[in-house]
């Protein structure tokens, strides 16, 4: 119960965070972080995974209400969902099918990996439909980079930040 | 219908994820087509209230660069001002096809005061020029309600500004209504109050009446407000008014101002010069 709750004020907190300041960085004129996808990266483990599909997709199509983008995010949240067994399988190796882990507590390399991989297929579909078109193939490619790799530091910190302290 | 169930149970995960991608796909696909996107767009009620409490927020960010765009429009209608306002003299004296070169011959740039002071007798101000301009001494500085100084020296981009504040400078101003024109001085007492002197007899004045910058200098164009009459007296034995006039600028409170420049200057200057010998 108190894990739910928690989650859900994640919820509302990346959503506000991503549209009144992460929004208004636009590095370079378009280089912009997005790192709600933390609330999908800290699902717990042992969550369903079609219920996890479904708060992903709300938690897409929030930020699509606000960026007036269709089911943009939305995608690309589900995709993020869709692949979360698969990146943690990836990251943290055999523990994630005895469902053991504790993210913080494998160490920087696998907490990366994840990152990365949840951050790269959260952008390629998100840049992808916002285009919508393959005439773009070079400008999708380069804003997943560059946002990307902002996003990915961003989303660490914050991982850092929201580090749960050991009594 | 048991293997159906069966086989929806073994791909459920896979069903959920294919049948909400379909959905966002075709929201996306709504969105880029149809302008008017019913269901997910930022016009309903919720999303409205917090984007625009967004929009408070974020606006005082760009404060600044607002105030820069607003400056400039306002010095493209000064400028656009001041070459216009001789067209109907222009229209009803003799007309020379080759002549315009002497209208428009105001140029306006925008500055920022830097530094300021009303509460000294001899007051100036610093003001940095915010476009590139060719400084010289002389150059008239107005603020968006009047007139504020003269360009006394200058480094670079910046401008030492002797104010209207400021004993020492006397500038050429005439009565809006009647085009009496006088001296404008400080007393040094109050900063928001000046005195026009050496306007005749003949004038008639009135509380209230508004004065201008006069025609007889290069510094101002004519016509910049200056402020308006709020008590006057007549010295019976030189026979001229002193007017004291309240100044439309807050000498207190001056943060963007502009400067003029009149362009043919220098030949009208040396011009003067001839007639003088």
């Amino acid at each position: 119960m108190n894990k739910s709750i928690n989650n859900s004020i994640r919820f509302v907190l990346f959503v506000l965070l991503q549209l009144f300041i992460l929004d208004n960085i636009m590095f370079l004129g378009y280089i912009n972080p997005y790192i709600y996808i933390i609330f999908i990266l800290l699902l717990p483990i042992s969550m369903n995974s079609i219920q996890i599909m479904l708060f992903s997709f709300l938690l897409g199509l929030s930020i699509d209400v606000f960026h007036n983008s269709g089911g943009v995010h939305a995608a690309a949240c589900l995709a993020v969902a869709y692949f979360r067994p698969f990146a943690l399988r990836n990251a943290f190796g055999i523990n994630f099918d005895f469902k053991t882990i504790k993210f913080y507590d494998e160490g920087f390399k696998p907490l990366l990996i994840y990152v990365s991989i949840m951050v790269g297929i959260h952008h390629l579909v998100m840049f992808s439909l916002e285009a919508f078109s393959l005439k773009y193939v070079y400008r999708i490619l380069s804003y997943t980079l560059y946002s990307g790799i902002f996003s990915i530091l961003l989303i660490l910190i914050v991982l850092y930040l929201l580090k749960p302290t050991k009594k | 219908m048991q293997q159906i169930i069966s086989f929806i149970l073994k791909f459920k995960t896979a069903l959920v994820f294919w049948g909400l991608f379909a959905i966002a796909i075709a929201l996306t696909i709504n969105a880029n087509t149809h302008h008017q996107n019913k269901w997910v767009s930022s016009t309903n009620l919720l999303s409205r209230s917090i984007l625009s409490v967004k929009a408070d927020v974020v606006d005082y960010f760009y404060l600044k660069e607002e105030n820069a765009k607003l400056l400039d429009e306002n010095k493209e209608l000064r400028e656009f001002y001041l070459s216009h306002q001789n067209d109907s003299q222009k229209n009803d004296s003799l007309y020379f096809e080759n002549n315009t070169g002497l209208d428009s011959t105001y140029q306006v740039f925008n500055a920022k005061v830097i530094s300021n002071s009303y509460w000294k007798i001899n007051n100036f101000l610093m003001v940095e020029a915010l476009e590139k301009i060719d400084l010289t001494t002389d150059l008239g500085i107005i603020s968006p309600q009047g007139i504020v100084g003269i360009v006394e020296d200058y480094n670079a981009q910046y401008a030492r500004v002797i104010s209207v504040l400021n004993p020492n400078i006397s500038i050429n101003a005439q009565l809006a209504n009647t085009k009496h024109f006088g001296s404008l001085v400080w007393d040094g007492k109050d900063p928001s109050i000046t005195n026009l002197i050496d306007v005749p007899r003949s004038a008639s004045v009135a509380i209230g009446d508004h004065v201008e910058t006069g025609g007889n200098s290069l510094i101002f164009p004519e016509g910049i407000p200056i402020g308006n009459v709020i008590s006057f007296d007549l010295d019976e034995n030189r026979g001229y008014y002193n007017i004291q006039v309240k100044l439309f600028t807050d000498m207190t409170n001056v943060r963007n101002v502009y400067i003029i420049q009149m362009k043919d200057k220098e030949v009208i200057e040396k011009l003067m010069e001839g007639t003088d010998e």
